[in-house]
């Protein structure tokens, strides 16, 4: 650190936010440091009022007293961006856990904080600009191979208008600290380019030259979203829902399956044993589009409940800005953080020990817009070299009692593209993925054609008042007509938006396996049937489902899929 | 020479403030008044001001009480000379022992590093079917019993512990009935376990703040036999009175509230404590169950709503049974794929008819005739509820799991269960 930090002196502590009395000035935002004992404590900027400043602390303030000194370093709380992030696993202001834990043992030390980017590790880089070349920011001048992926190395995103090439590392290996060009702006000002940069987490990378609107489907792979709610690239969407309800589960699947060259997982003040499922999983899981493990292709941002609450709010932000970062390489990339009403909650946290006057729940007034602008990151852009990058975000909601009308969930279903609400009764009831396949909606397109579609949930619809009249009047007080209207809906329901987590097969459906079912769903919905009673029809249809739930872990296109395809095929036409 | 303060500047709830110097926050303090000596904990520092909650209340304390600050945060004891031994809120003898003063280390230490937590392998089984074949529990798992004044959540949560095979058991007590610690205690010694338990008992009677060191404590104490290679088993009750204490704190901290008078830290304070649960590498493991009792039976109340968030599940005590809706164990999938081949169809087979059990008693009660698959699931529900629900079952997972197989074939025909048909070959009872 500098020998010219400008210094205050704690004079008051409430949780984890400390008072400091400056002496020359404070920037809003920067970061500071509180020194306790021998332990330097990363704090934040939250406030200035006179001479005094609120800081949010990054960490446990047990101990510190009126008088301490704090150093502010005139930085924003920022990330460090370079080849070497993928695979990694960062806590929220993206110190590496696992050499933390090399370092520092089992338990998380306070004031610990490590490079983000190993140092001294060097990266194959190779030139794809010469001397004279123009580059706006974001453009690149080289690229380094990263896991499976060309790393690019970009003109500093900081960097307004444009830079000629002035000098340019031939092909070799660096570190990420050493300069690999020289530019020159119009007025003559240089700068260097390395492979490292640094960004500030709540600012958002732009460096690119258009927003596109998201249209093409993010094939997740779970059924119920791909053919009922879909989820574009570079779309965004929530997942609310009652603890329980299945949104960490729903969002290991995404990540595990969903279609996109790198997935960032924030877990932003949820169970650290969720994390450690992934840490151990994914090395052994092999992604079957580049046939190497899942986590080569993964960071995850772990900030988890009993960790400092105010690196909860930072966490999104670090994940947003890793994820923008490989957007600019022209990389589908999807962020999922679970929760963000913990993020939210932080957020209140700090605005009642400010006593900022509080708006429903406590929240603060800018929780709306806070949830927007974290939101409009995610996106479809054109870069300057007119490729596409994509960032899709989607959030799980944790409300309060289970309960949408609460501020967090109603602001951020203002914001995003598709609602994948989770339902306390289909939960319960076992009835997985639960998302509610009638309260949910989207506003991008799936890859089945949507007046099928329109078609399918007419059915459950349908199904679903049948099953409340039948509460009402009972199943005599139904015609058979209605009856098989009530069961295809449930076997539809059954075989077609549920979704077995477990099995390896049923776990993940491809697109072209979920139009072939879905055709297959389509004839039985349409198919007029003439049952002589009701116990018959439900008595095939609990068979057809028994066949179908078989059917479901078969491999496509198998010898024992065709086989069970034509049982089923031989069943609907005896029916 | 320790420097006294003896100007009280204002006595709020149990929060009282003074003015001193070279205090740090959250040290400990004690203060004597006329009735005795209390500890006390920083929990706000404003200028010269120093805001201090005292553990044995506010009552009684008088302007000019001396108060003494200690130059520690809380701390406890932590050697095998804990083991047997009871303590109070405080970590004070409650048993007439010696204190223990031997091996201190403070209390809510750093988390661990997720980086060098394990994923949890082992189930701790119960004999209770309920928890074996439908919500396995699972070592290093953090639950709660969610269950309504008057069930009998004490008695489920002694004969878990007495059931578990686990190295030693802590008890943290927080505005436990006088009669529940003795049934603690005359049940830990009736079975031989009391000379490897520690107890933390904060009782009904005692003053209510005090309650708040008693997690911490127990966790504590089970963090460093845990790295020593012990598996801990941790019971909590109620950590309902713990949420209110921090309720009342907060208050008179004219803190504004989230929820119900809740403070908006609510969540993390409890996330803390649990996540505190942990399968060590190398080393033992640390399983929490706690009690979180529901005002009113509502589960959307701020304490069961914040808990279900943090927690690997919950089991809902209900008429003296465990709910099998709504009961969850978060961790069973790590366990339940390697005990038999047909416990997850089992278990999630029987909760779906029984999910249709309950909508045909629906029916029944609304007058609604009854369809002959209707018949069949009354008579499913009535067998699953005294077979397998009845608390008075213990049996092995085993035989659990088979005796499902029998109710299964005695009321329905294999195609009638949705069971996969590579294991109605393998399990459908031959008759
Ligand atoms: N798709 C699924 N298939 C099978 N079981 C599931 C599925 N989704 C959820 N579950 C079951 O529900 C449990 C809870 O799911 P999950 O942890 O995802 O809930 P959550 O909504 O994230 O809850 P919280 O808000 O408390 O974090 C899981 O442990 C699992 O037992
Ligand atoms: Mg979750």
């Amino acid at each position: 650190m500098k020998a010219d930090l400008r210094k205050g002196k704690v004079v008051g502590v409430n949780g984890n936010m400390v008072a400091v009395e400056f002496e020359d000035n404070v920037m809003q935002n920067e970061v500071a440091y509180i020194n306790v004992g021998d332990e330097k404590l990363k704090a934040e900027v939250i406030r200035v009022k006179g001479k005094r400043t609120d800081l949010q602390v990054f960490e446990d303030t047990v101990g510190i007293k009126v008088g301490d000194i704090a150093e502010f370093t005139g930085e924003l709380l920022s990330v460090e961006l370079g080849p070497g992030l993928l695979g990694k696993v960062y806590d929220g202001l993206q110190n590496p856990l696992n050499r933390l834990a090399e370092k520092y043992g089992f338990f998380l030390k306070r004031g610990a904080y490590l490079d983000a980017l190993e140092e001294g590790e060097e990266w194959e880089f190779t030139p794809t600009v010469k001397i004279g070349d123009k580059l706006f920011a974001g453009e690149k001048v080289g690229t380094v191979p990263e896991k499976i992926f060309e790393h690019r190395i970009m003109v500093p995103f900081k960097l307004q208008g444009q830079w000629e090439i002035v000098e340019i590392s031939p092909k070799g290996k660096y570190t990420v600290d050493k300069v690999v060009a020289k530019i020159k702006n119009e007025e003559g000002r240089t700068s260097d380019v390395t492979m490292l940069q640094k960004w500030p987490v709540k600012v958002p990378i732009e460096a690119y030259s258009k927003k596109l609107k998201p249209v093409d489907p993010l094939v997740t792979k779970i059924r119920i979203i791909d053919t009922l709610v879909p989820v574009a690239i570079g779309g965004t969407f929530c997942t609310p829902g009652p603890f329980g309800a299945g949104k960490t589960v729903l969002q290991h699947l995404l990540s595990r399956h969903a279609e996109v060259d790198i997935v960032i997982v924030a877990a932003c003040g949820e169970r650290a044993g969720e994390v450690v499922e992934i840490l151990e999983e994914f090395p052994e899981l092999i992604d079957p589009k580049t046939g190497k493990s899942l986590m080569e292709r993964t960071i995850i941002i772990c900030n988890t409940s009993s960790m400092p609450v105010a690196a909860r709010e930072s966490s999104v932000y670090t994940g947003a800005t890793l994820a923008e970062y490989y957007r600019q390489m022209g990389l589908n990339v999807f962020l999922l953080a679970d929760s963000t009403s913990r993020w939210a909650q932080a957020m209140r946290e700090m605005s009642g020990r400010l006593e900022e006057i509080p708006g429903e729940e406590a929240f603060p007034a800018y929780l709306e817009s806070r949830i927007a602008s974290f939101y409009e990151r995610a996106g479809l852009v054109k870069l300057r070299d007119g490729s596409k990058g994509s960032l899709t975000i989607g959030g799980a909601v944790s409300p309060a009692g289970g309960n949408f009308e609460e501020p967090v969930t109603q602001a951020t279903l203002k914001v995003v593209g598709a609602f994948h609400g989770l339902s306390r009764d289909r939960a319960n009831a076992r009835k997985y993925p639960s998302i509610d396949p009638l309260d949910s909606w989207s506003k991008y397109t799936s890859f089945i054609e949507s007046d099928k579609v329109a078609n399918a949930v007419a059915i459950l619809r349908k199904s679903q008042s049948v099953g409340q009249m039948m509460k009402v009047v009972g199943e005599e007080g139904i015609s058979n007509e209605e009856f098989v209207e009530f069961l295809k809906g449930e076997f539809f329901d059954a075989v077609y938006l549920q979704q077995n987590a477990f099995d390896k097969i049923d776990e993940a459906t491809t697109s072209d396996r979920q139009k072939y079912m879905f055709a297959i769903m389509d004839e039985i919905i349409e198919k007029k049937f003439k049952f002589t009673s009701k116990d018959i029809a439900r008595r095939f249809f609990q068979e057809l489902r028994q066949s179908f739930i078989t059917f479901n872990t078969l491999e496509f296109d198998s010898d024992e899929f065709k086989k069970r395809e034509s049982e089923i095929r031989k069943k609907l036409s005896d029916a | 020479m320790q420097k006294f303060y003896s100007e009280i500047l204002q006595i709020a709830g149990d929060v009282i403030t003074v003015e001193a110097e070279n205090v740090s926050y959250k040290e400990l303090a004690e203060i004597k008044t006329r009735t005795g000596i209390s500890l006390a904990q920083v929990i706000r520092l404003e200028d010269k001001k120093v805001y201090l909650q005292v553990f044995a209340g506010s009552r009684g304390v008088s302007t000019n009480d001396k108060v003494r600050f200690l130059k520690k945060p809380m701390q406890v004891s932590c050697s095998e000379n804990l083991l047997g031994r009871i303590f109070d809120g405080n970590g004070s003898p409650r048993d007439g022992g010696p204190a223990l003063t031997d091996n201190m280390f403070d209390v809510g230490g750093p988390s661990v590093n997720p980086a060098k937590r394990i994923v949890p392998k082992n189930m701790i089984r119960t004999g209770i079917p309920m928890i074996d074949v439908f919500n396995s529990l699972v070592e290093s798992q953090k639950l709660p019993i969610f269950s309504i004044a008057g069930e009998p959540y004490n008695q489920l949560l002694a004969r878990i512990a007495m059931q578990a095979e686990v190295d030693m058991i802590i008890l943290g007590g927080m505005g436990l009935k006088h009669d529940d610690y003795l049934f603690f205690r005359d049940t830990l010694e009736e079975h031989g376990a009391l000379s490897r338990s520690v107890l933390f008992i904060h009782t009904a009677s005692d003053p209510t703040v005090e309650c708040l060191l008693v997690p911490d404590m127990c966790l504590a104490v089970a963090e460093k036999f845990a790295l020593e290679g012990k598996k801990v088993l941790v019971l909590l009750t109620d950590m309902t009175n713990f949420s209110d204490s921090l309720k009342e704190i907060a208050i008179t901290m004219e803190q504004i509230p989230s929820n119900r008078g809740y403070p908006g830290d609510l969540y993390s304070q409890l996330a803390s404590r649990y996540e505190k649960a942990v399968d060590f590498e190398d080393a033992g493991s640390i399983t929490v169950l706690a009690v979180t009792t529901m005002p009113g039976d509502d589960v959307t109340h701020p304490v069961p709503d914040n808990t279900g968030y943090i927690t690997e599940g919950q089991f809902y005590l209900r008429g003296g049974r465990i709910e099998p809706f709504g009961s969850l164990s978060r961790l069973k999938q790590q366990v339940n794929g390697d005990t038999r081949s047909d416990h997850r169809a089992i278990m999630d087979r029987m909760i779906q008819l029984f999910a249709d059990y309950r909508e045909s008693i629906e029916k029944k009660s609304m007058g609604f005739q009854m369809s002959a698959w209707d018949e069949k699931l009354l008579k499913y529900g009535k067998r699953f509820e005294n077979e397998l629900m009845s608390l008075a079952v213990n049996i092995p997972l085993e035989e659990a799991l088979d005796l499902g197989w029998k109710i299964l074939s005695d009321i329905f025909d294999p195609t009638e269960t949705g069971m996969k048909e590579s294991l109605i070959a393998e399990y459908w009872p031959k008759k």
